[in-house]
């Protein structure tokens, strides 16, 4: 028997071989972005839209570097303020990904920003474009907050999956509120236990990602915390590391909590 | 005729940019005077998305609000 079994993630039909999410934002270069992205182990990066530039086009596109058939490239809505935006954003995303011939064209990262410091999720907009986009039969991973009463009903509008954040993103606060993020799980899960539920936002180094899996995520989303690290390729190495070490130990079960101690040798045959 | 555009020459709006409006211009020619042409992109005319197939037939007449976008990095 394999001591590392696992099921794999499935989100809104399609497998995932990770349980880490990659983003590719931040890097010093496409080249450094992709070396990472290899050394992460991650089989899905979430990419932004934005205008072509219309003067010096023969510079890099960032397809260059990313293969869409090595890697599901997930669309982010990433600087939309508004429902509207979100959509529209959605939809010039998932006509890119029908142009590469991608599987996985419906797929979306929706968020829907509600403050530019913070960049909090605005949970009105959010719950409007899930709506919407889902009645458009798009697949909806939706970045929220940790309230677990947005979470619930963003399940219930049909998002495939709810990310959590776990701090404000690029934050690099790791898990802010694990117990809300533990309601959340509950809630998410509830009759549901492949329910896909990802950590999206402010991770900062490869124990805040063990963190999320021993709490029983089924995967984490980050970007920041290894494009920016001092060694970036390092980094995605221990996110990788880290991520099967916490889901490993998810799986595992952990010891409770206890006040007080229990010896780890026995009392019995002690010579003194 | 002249040859500079005059006040009332018909315009685009490109990328935000107003931009003079060719002759018998589509979506596919506009891609090709930027260059574009072979680029992965997706067009958004007046809010609607485009699909590529319609972008040779797809004629320009003046005040058309155009969006050329593309992926890039991000989280």
């Amino acid at each position: 028997m394999n001591a590392l079994a696992d099921t794999p993630l499935v989100v809104g039909g399609m497998t995932l071989t990770s349980r880490l999410i990659v983003g590719t934002g931040k890097y010093a270069t496409y080249a450094d972005m992709a070396r990472c992205l290899a050394a992460s182990g991650t089989d899905c990066v979430t990419v932004a839209v934005r205008r072509e530039r219309l003067v010096n086009s023969a510079g890099e596109n960032i397809l260059d570097h990313l293969d869409p058939t090595t890697y599901t490239l997930l669309p982010n809505t990433a600087g939309c303020y508004s429902a509207d935006d979100a959509v529209r954003v959605a939809k010039l995303g998932r006509e890119l990904l029908r142009d590469l011939g991608s599987a996985a064209a419906d797929w979306v990262k929706l968020e829907v920003l509600g403050d530019k410091k913070t960049l909090l999720p605005d949970p009105v907009g959010t719950l409007e474009a899930t709506e919407r986009l889902v009645a458009d039969g798009f697949t909806v991973l939706v970045y929220t907050s940790d309230d677990p009463v947005v979470a619930i009903r963003l399940k219930q509008l049909g998002a495939a999956s709810v990310m959590p954040a776990g701090s404000p993103i690029g934050s690099g606060q790791g898990i802010l509120n694990a117990n809300a993020l533990k309601i959340c799980l509950e809630y998410l899960k509830d009759g549901d236990p492949d329910y896909p539920v990802i950590v999206d936002a402010g991770v900062g180094t490869a124990s805040d990602v063990a963190e999320a899996m021993e709490l029983g995520v089924d995967g984490v989303l980050l970007n920041t915390a290894i494009a920016q690290a001092r060694d970036p390729l390092r980094m995605a190495i221990a996110m990788r590391d880290a991520c099967a070490a916490g889901r490993n130990a998810f799986l595992a079960g952990r010891i409770p909590r206890r006040r007080y101690a229990t010896a780890s040798s026995p009392d019995e045959g002690r010579m003194v | 005729m002249s040859d500079v555009p005059g006040a009332d020459a018909p315009m685009i709006m490109v990328n935000g940019e107003a931009k003079p409006l060719a002759p018998l211009a589509t979506l596919m020619t506009v891609l090709e005077a930027a260059g574009l042409a072979g680029r992965p992109v997706a067009i958004e005319l007046n809010g609607e998305v485009v699909p590529r197939g319609r972008f040779a037939e797809c004629r320009l007449t003046g005040g058309e609000r155009i969006e050329i976008v593309t992926f890039v990095g991000g989280g």
